[in-house]
């Protein structure tokens, strides 16, 4: 059995003192070093879950280990150390909108590497933006006067400014057109196929890109896992609701 | 027409219930707002002597707090002296008492308008700023991606904000009394022609360093209060657009609030305070 990056045992989490449950106890393995996909229908969890994974929501019961180690049982300085390990992308990037493209990806590097001269933050940011596809001309824009593919492209440069082990992206197509939409796809796959032995975790609606790049793919429904496995288990899946979602997502391409 | 009484006598009860109904309801929403601010501001200031210590943040914030708000505390200050040294001289020429009209003013100044107006004015200012860019960082998942990138958002948003309000505001009080005190000598004594040697040798008589610090006191412990407010409804605003527009509204108007409030315990308990020590 593959080792793993993240195991949910249990999950639960209600935002109203247990009136109502958004996760219902979801029992998970996400593989290290694969590419997994995480999808389901609108207001099945998935946004909770990556926000478990994170570390910005305690659950109310469960267990969730990051990296072997269990997320709840550490201090908030551990927590802030695990944290290092991950990179995000958001889903409309989250960039910083007072600082430059280049600015924004030095901000974890001035944060986490002090010792490191000011040259080199530049220098290794440079070098994450240029791999993300982002042409020197926009380094010094303002997120505001970048494209949403050339945020996508800051957001991920910024994601792997500390060389993450685990990447997680939060639907990092929507609102994107069918050209952007693909350009970030091969993105996400080359950059997981670039850093090896690294964890990428998609959480999207995209079924399509689901399919093409997953190597690993995870079906959330009400709150539980339908079903976990390769892209070829979904395919073979007997299950009516995993059918169904494959045929409406793939009719909608 | 019996019925009619009773269902009178039964709306006018409703209208006194909902009425105590709504007021318990204001003041438990205040309570809460008020305990949420406090526990928010202790635990962000807390974090002001965590590593790693963010001095560029804060010489920003005292910049955006304290050069950027100069001019309108200028503005504000002339025009405050103006006025009410000259309301003050028309009232005492009554009594036949203008040569008191500089302490007066003067005492008035430093003591109660000066860091009232300015807390007032600087909250309307930077605390309205502070609650929009962090209710938009909070919306727009700023605040998040601090968060998982392993540094604490309130020692890197808040803290440097608390300190740079401490130093700002008393440094912007100043500038206050300065300029009011600048408004009533030119009233006093250019427009109104009071004797110049009495106007200064009598505020020098009755205003002593301690009235000036207790304003400039009074001014930082504002500047902090509208901070905690200010920064915590934007901290934790949701809803997009619609979310900070409240928070910053709420903000706003909750410091403006606590301001006056605070001014009139702070008034007492620097009194009993300067009293204790024998200063007054």
């Amino acid at each position: 059995m593959a080792e793993s990056a993240i195991e949910i045992t249990d999950l639960r989490k209600s935002f109203d003192d247990g009136k109502t449950f958004v996760l219902k106890g979801v029992d998970l393995t996400i593989p290290k070093g694969k590419l997994t996909v995480i999808i389901g229908y609108s207001g099945t969890g998935k946004s909770v879950l990556l926000k478990h994974i994170l570390g910005l929501l305690h659950p109310t019961s469960g267990s969730l280990k990051v990296l072997g180690k269990e997320l709840w049982d550490m201090k908030e300085s551990e927590l802030m150390e695990m944290r290092k390990r991950l990179g995000v992308l958001f889903q409309y990037a989250a960039l910083f909108d007072d600082m430059t493209a280049l600015e924004n990806v030095c901000f974890p590097l001035r944060e986490h590497r002090r010792q490191w001269d000011p040259d080199k933050i530049i220098d290794v940011a440079t070098k994450k933006l240029e791999s993300s596809g982002l042409g020197s001309e926009h380094f010094h824009k303002l997120p505001s006067e970048l494209s949403g593919g050339m945020r996508k492209r800051v957001g991920l440069a910024r994601a792997l400014a500390l060389d993450p082990e685990i990447i997680l992206y939060d639907e990092p197509t929507t609102g994107l057109d069918p050209v952007l939409t693909e350009m970030v796809d091969d993105l996400i796959q080359s950059t997981h196929k670039r850093i090896p032995g690294s964890t990428s975790i998609i959480v999207t609606h995209d079924l399509f890109a689901a399919f093409r790049i997953g190597e690993h793919m995870v079906m959330l429904d009400k709150g539980k896992v339908l079903l976990s496995g390769t892209p070829e288990d979904f395919r073979n899946s007997d299950l009516e609701l995993v059918q169904k979602f494959i045929a409406k997502g793939f009719k909608k391409e | 027409m019996i019925s009619y009484w009773k269902n009178h006598r039964e709306r006018i009860g409703q209208s006194i219930d909902d009425f105590f109904a709504s007021l318990g309801k204001m003041t438990v929403e205040f309570f809460e707002e008020f305990g949420q601010s406090v526990l928010f501001f202790v635990e962000s200031a807390k974090l002001i002597f965590a590593k790693p210590y963010r001095i560029d943040e804060i010489i920003r914030h005292i910049e955006f707090i304290g050069n950027k708000s100069i001019l309108i505390i200028l503005l504000t200050g002339l025009f405050t002296g103006l006025a009410l040294s000259f309301q003050i001289y028309l009232g005492f020429q009554l009594v036949n008492a203008t040569n008191l009209v500089g302490p007066t003013v003067g005492l008035g100044i430093t003591r109660e308008l000066g860091p009232v107006l300015t807390g007032l004015i600087v909250a309307a200012r930077a605390g309205g700023a502070m609650a929009a860019r962090l209710g938009t960082m909070r919306v727009s998942e700023q605040i998040d991606a601090i968060q998982v990138m392993g540094i604490n958002p309130k020692q890197y948003l808040v803290a440097p904000r608390i300190v740079a309000a401490l130093v700002a505001m008393p440094l912007l009080c100043a500038v206050f009394d300065f300029i009011a005190m600048m408004g009533a000598k030119f009233i006093c004594i250019d427009f109104l022609d009071l004797d110049q040697a009495i106007f200064w040798d009598k505020i020098q008589l009755w205003l002593d360093p301690g009235d000036i610090n207790q304003g400039l006191i009074k001014a930082a412990v504002f500047g902090m209060a509208f901070t905690a407010i200010c920064t915590n409804k934007g901290y934790n605003a949701s809803g997009g657009a619609k979310g900070v527009g409240e928070a910053t509204n709420r903000g706003v108007v909750n410091s403006m609030v606590m301001i006056i409030v605070l001014n009139f315990f702070l008034t007492n308990i620097i009194r009993f305070f300067y009293s204790v020590m024998g200063w007054s």
